[in-house]
């Protein structure tokens, strides 16, 4: 066991960082099974809100895709 | 043999596509040198280029197949920018369809074998958001001069609660351009990083034949079906560029609401 104690602090970092994917993924997936549920429940209603799904997901996502940023600067920037 | 040695180990190099690198040569890499992502930017301008002008020069009535993909394209993003925007919307429409348009042919091309994926880039998509943010700021001071900033300043919520969510507001509206440009590029960096892992756990079988039987299939299956994920990536991030380029933009148009 060799090695340099900062590096492995950048790694646990950045496996830890990576459990905000988790959340991104919980997000996306409520949005889009409430977009579905009501969907079904109003068909005609649907195809307007497609874009509305699409924007709430972005939102959703970013933080995932944030946090997944942060796992990459401490693997080869930091 | 060389090569048989060399897949004694296995190269996990995901990040190494990234690599920006001089086109011609082993040269230093400036300002005008013709590195591999000016070759794939250039590449999916002439791509936009030859949909939207060649493929429309003919203006048939009844379209040929190019035709038909451009005007698709083009009455996609229209209904978008109308939708979402609302009609005084439509006047920046060519801006949001430029984006679109560009956006797309860089994610696509970006999934060929070798390519380079130009959005993948922290610094090509913040271009991008910056250009989108700076330019709706100022579109909202030029339109509606100090009125602009009662979009940070929500008249239904209640009174006490109007300070703090105006910091809200303003922090979000800050951060706006970052999200907007990290959402791209992280998608693309992402999926393309994973292909190239699986990538690199698919030669396994010449390392070893007993994991290698059940690794090797695994990986190459994993790639196809992970392919086939970007591939939807690669549409719905451009569109989701798009779509929230039409959100910012009505937020400047109609900043009371």
């Amino acid at each position: 066991m060799t090695g340099d104690i900062v590096q492995m602090g950048a790694y646990i970092g950045a496996g830890l960082a990576c459990t905000g994917m988790g959340g991104a993924a919980v997000g996306v997936g409520h949005v889009v099974g409430n977009y579905i549920s009501g969907a079904l429940r109003n068909p005609s209603a649907a195809a307007g809100q497609t874009a509305t799904m699409f924007i709430g997901i972005a939102f959703a996502e970013a933080l995932g895709i944030f946090s997944f940023l942060v796992a990459l600067l401490l693997m080869f920037a930091v | 043999m060389a090569a048989d040695e060399k897949a004694k180990e296995l190269a996990f190099k995901p990040m190494d596509q990234f690599n920006v690198e001089p086109f011609f040569g082993d040269g230093p890499v400036g300002i005008f040198t013709v590195t591999n992502a000016t070759f794939w930017m250039a590449l999916s301008i002439l791509c936009v280029i030859g949909l939207l002008v060649l493929g429309t020069r003919g203006r048939a009535i009844i379209p040929n197949r190019v035709q038909s993909i451009a005007e698709l394209a083009y009455g996609f993003i229209y209904k978008m920018v109308e939708d979402v925007s609302g009609k005084d919307g439509v006047k920046y429409f060519p801006y949001i369809m430029t984006l679109f348009i560009f956006i797309v042919f860089s994610n696509f091309l970006g999934l060929l074998p070798m390519a380079f994926t130009t959005t993948s880039h922290i610094a090509v998509t913040a271009v991008l958001a910056m250009l989108v943010w700076v330019s709706v700021t100022i579109l909202g001071f030029v339109l509606h001069g100090f009125g602009f900033l009662k979009l940070f300043w929500l008249e239904s919520a209640p009174l006490a609660l109007r300070p703090i969510l105006m910091v809200i507001e303003v922090i979000s509206y800050f951060v706006r351009p970052v999200s907007h440009s990290i959402r791209l590029a992280g998608n693309m960096m992402a999926g393309h990083a994973v292909i190239k892992v699986f990538a690199a756990f698919a030669p396994m079988i010449l390392i070893s034949a007993g994991i290698g039987v059940v690794v090797t299939p695994l990986s190459i299956l994993a790639i196809t079906a992970i392919f086939a994920l970007e591939v939807l990536v690669a549409f719905i991030q451009a569109y989701v560029f798009a779509i929230l380029t039409c959100v910012y933009l009505k937020d400047a148009l109609h900043p009371s609401h």
